[in-house]
């Protein structure tokens, strides 16, 4: 059965789209939420090393996956907008947005969290930690740029070319600070150096799925205030049910 | 230091009050923004919509 | 109006920049003055133990060229802006690439060299040693033009935008951080007996990749935020 994608792509069909496949998600995100969290905390054991406090890692790790994902996916979707000049891309690219820069905050609070028992320390200058701050920066910078160009056309353009350049010096950021961690002899006590037990990998999946499907969740509901918004002009919204009541 | 005694006492509850309440607040806090968003823009779209009615009119 | 060559056309452009940019040579010193004070102002901060301020002064010193590059970053493009020269460049039969390449340059030339020659003075108020102050030079002359060239890409997104000023350091300042690490590091590198050539040649690629990629970003930049 052959589906014709590009009729999705405009924004009258993908704003319906949306509407219907948002309560999915989100019911299967809370879901999983759950069955992640019953896993992570009832099944899985606590940790030889770490203790309890590793139970961090199932909203820590999954919210670090995807900030770094969200990024590059909101990337690619900016620099679809800049070269085939498609509105959807454009839109999706400044809705996804502010999930990955909170998912990076999150990231970032619980990896404070994790190190003070396990550092002894709110804060340790590690590679990782550092390149997920920076990660936060690029995010505000793209946020903030967008926010400040008055014209809707020309901020897609200029966050579009921003995102780019940024993903494009991503890399070398975090090869740089890599380097720079390894110069200046940083934490010794790293997550792989201990081996999971499955149930540890089972919950840590389950709540990465699980932020996904809240990623997705967010992003299609921010997507379609942004196409009412931009489209307000045309007549299909004047003739949207939720309009018209 | 009493935070320190305090955590190592009760690992669970430092994990559930500093990570996933933080965390599942800003998911709630997220979806609020996104929720109240949607409604003014809807009002916003309605009033533009009625004000082209009128003109019609 | 001919095509020029893009080498006589480069050379146009610089000459161009740096006689305007004498002809306000206020502006050249102000970035010039903060980089000093701002530099000096760290001891006050900190303390006047030698040895903490020997260890400080390549991280001092880098940051504060960063910060001194932003602040004349905003002058880029602006003043052709607002004179309307800027569109005429856009709409002229030349390559923008390297009408932009030549207004980097310029750039560099009147508000990072500056700063890498004023560099010694600062070094030795830091009680740098004379070969630290040397791999110091050398890495500001290969990092200062990448400031220069990266933050010409914020400067042009930000054309003409109200509060543009520290909306452009918050876009650019996270791209600059690896010239920052590897600048230090060398420097560092050295104080400790360890060889400079693998910091250097990697800041020496930054530049490379720098001059091919930015120019062309830059003058994609300026057509979207004149369209």
């Amino acid at each position: 059965m052959a589906i014709n994608w590009f009729k999705y792509s405009a924004p009258t069909t993908f704003y319906g789209l949306a509407g219907k496949l948002i309560p999915w998600f989100a019911i299967s995100a809370a879901v999983l939420c759950i069955v992640g969290l019953y896993i992570g905390f009832v099944v899985a054991p606590a940790d030889a090393q770490q203790g309890e406090f590793y139970r961090i890692i199932f909203i820590h790790v999954p919210s670090s996956i995807l900030s770094m994902f969200l990024y590059l996916i909101m990337a690619a979707y900016a620099a679809m907008g800049l070269i085939f000049n498609t509105r959807l891309s454009s839109m999706m690219a400044s809705a996804i947005a502010p999930t990955g820069a909170l998912f990076a905050f999150i990231s970032l609070w619980t990896g404070a969290l994790w190190g003070k028992p396990m550092w002894g320390a709110w804060w340790v200058w590690d590679a990782r930690l550092t390149s997920e701050l920076i990660l936060l920066f690029l995010y505000l910078g793209f946020i903030s740029l967008h926010a400040s160009i008055d014209d809707p056309r020309r901020a897609d353009r200029a966050a579009a070319l921003l995102a780019i350049v940024g993903s494009v010096n991503v890399p070398i950021i975090y090869f740089s600070v890599q380097w720079w961690n390894t110069l200046h002899q940083g934490s010794t006590i790293k997550f792989t150096g201990t081996s999971m037990h499955i149930a540890m990998q089972q919950a840590m999946f389950t709540m990465l799925v699980a932020c996904w499907l809240y990623a997705i969740t967010v992003t299609l509901m921010r997507v379609r205030s942004i196409i009412l918004e931009r489209e307000r002009h045309t007549k299909w919204i004047t003739e949207l049910a939720e309009v018209k009541a | 230091m009493s935070l320190d005694i305090w955590m190592r006492e009760n690992p669970l509850s430092y994990i559930w009050i500093g990570s996933y309440a933080v965390a599942f607040l800003i998911f709630a806090i997220e979806i609020a923004m996104v929720k109240h968003k949607r409604k003014i823009t809807l009002q916003q779209v309605r009033l533009m919509r009625e004000a082209d009615e009128s003109e019609q009119e | 109006m001919k095509k020029l060559s893009l080498f006589a056309l480069l050379v146009l452009v610089v000459r161009r920049d740096l006689v305007l940019a004498m002809r306000r040579r206020a502006d050249v010193l102000t970035t010039l003055i903060f980089f000093v004070m701002v530099v000096s102002l760290f001891p006050l901060g900190v303390g006047p133990e030698m040895d903490m301020l020997r260890k400080m002064a390549p991280g001092v010193l880098w940051v504060a060229a960063l910060l001194a590059s932003m602040l004349s970053l905003g002058r880029l493009f602006s003043a052709d802006y607002l004179d309307g020269t800027l569109e005429q460049m856009l709409l002229a039969p030349q390559s923008l690439s390297v009408l932009v390449l030549g207004k980097m340059v310029s750039h560099w030339m009147v508000s990072g060299l500056p700063l890498v020659l004023m560099t010694p003075v600062l070094g030795l108020q830091f009680d740098m040693s004379m070969q630290a102050i040397a791999v110091l030079i050398l890495g500001l002359l290969l990092g200062t033009p990448i400031l220069s060239m990266v933050g010409a890409i914020g400067a042009a997104l930000t054309l003409g935008l109200r509060g543009g000023g520290v909306l452009l350091s918050l876009l650019v300042l996270p791209l600059c951080i690896p010239v920052l690490i590897f600048g230090t590091g060398a420097v560092e590198a050295v104080t400790s007996g360890l060889s400079v050539s693998s910091h250097l040649s990697l800041m020496g690629a930054l530049l490379v990749l720098a001059l091919a990629f930015t120019p062309w970003v830059t003058a994609q930049a300026l057509r979207i935020s004149m369209e």
